[in-house]
């Protein structure tokens, strides 16, 4: 299956889902005015994963910044990552936050509420 | 004698401003306004956590400015252009305030005192399982708006909002959202 890399611009975040090594990342910024449009061949892409997903997958989940509108299809992404998480496979999310971003970190907590995958809270610093 | 809107703008501003925009909001406009505002915010001294509060929140109040003004009454179009928006930043001795206003059809006046106000009477911890709540359940409009908009301005804020309705004619008023972030 097709790795899926897409360039991170002021708006959208990079993306690099590589099924060869079970990693599935996010990071820069997600702002855009109306992200389904960027963010569905992402969970299309995790739909097909799911068929042949490795036994361990790895999420790195790295933002600046995200807007109300890309905060429900990240909740669409992790809603697949929890599909594959239930049929086996172990799902990891990594939740990374500036050590000074309240906010992220607690929108990471939000997440972890909602979403049935183990997350890790990672404190990035300096 | 109705509302005038160069008046209000003027007033609103009033002096020591961080930034001030009015005019059509387009997505062109608001990654200009970003920018700006991001380059002013990283050379004041201000403490990261408050500079992205700032940009957060602002990001927000643009979009929900996009997707959400309604056009401007016929009478204005000429001068205004047809989707009118205001914003003016100032810097506060702590923290920051920030003022946005649109025009809004006279129907939505009722819905929208009414959510701002429950908004404000809602504790953190409250605003925190509304926010999760529709995060949950509601589904994007076509527009990509998710209704959360609001929520998540309360949320980072950490303050009540204040809001205006400038009454226009019978089928227009000025909407201006007062949020003090700290």
């Amino acid at each position: 299956m097709d790795t899926l890399l897409i360039e991170g611009t002021p708006k959208t975040p990079t993306v690099r889902f590589d099924a060869s090594k079970g990693l599935v990342e996010l990071k820069g910024r997600s702002i855009p005015e109306n992200s389904i449009e960027f963010y569905k061949p992402l969970v299309d892409w995790l739909e097909s994963y799911a068929k042949e997903a490795k036994p361990q997958t790895q999420v790195n989940i790295q933002l600046e910044y995200f807007n109300t509108s890309s905060s429900k299809c990240i909740l669409d992404v992790f809603k697949k990552l929890e599909v594959i998480h239930k049929a086996n496979p172990s799902v990891t999310i990594n939740w990374y936050y500036d050590q000074d971003d309240e906010d992220m970190l607690e929108a990471g907590q939000d997440y972890e509420s909602i979403i049935r995958v183990p997350f890790k809270m990672m404190e990035v610093t300096g | 004698m109705s509302l005038d809107i160069n008046q209000l703008y003027v007033s609103v501003c009033g002096s020591d401003t961080f930034f001030t925009f009015r005019g059509e909001i387009t997505s062109e406009r608001i990654n200009a306004i970003l920018e700006d505002i991001e380059a002013k915010l990283a050379n004041i001294s201000s403490e990261v956590r408050m500079q992205k509060k700032v940009y957060n929140i602002l990001v927000e109040c643009l979009q929900n400015l996009y997707h959400h003004a309604d056009t401007v009454p016929v009478d204005l179009i000429e001068q205004l252009g047809n989707n009118y928006g205001m914003v003016v930043l100032k810097k506060l001795d702590k923290g920051f305030s920030l003022k946005v206003g649109n025009f809004v059809v006279n129907d939505k006046v009722k819905f929208l005192s009414e959510k701002i106000e429950k908004l404000n009477s809602l504790s953190a911890e409250a605003l925190k399982e509304m926010y999760k709540f529709i995060l949950t359940y509601q589904k994007l409009s076509p527009k990509g708006g998710g209704g959360l908009g609001l929520i998540d301005i309360a949320r980072k804020s950490n303050h009540h909002l204040k809001y205006y309705f400038y009454p226009y004619d019978d089928t227009y008023s000025f909407y201006e959202l007062d949020i003090i972030i700290v």
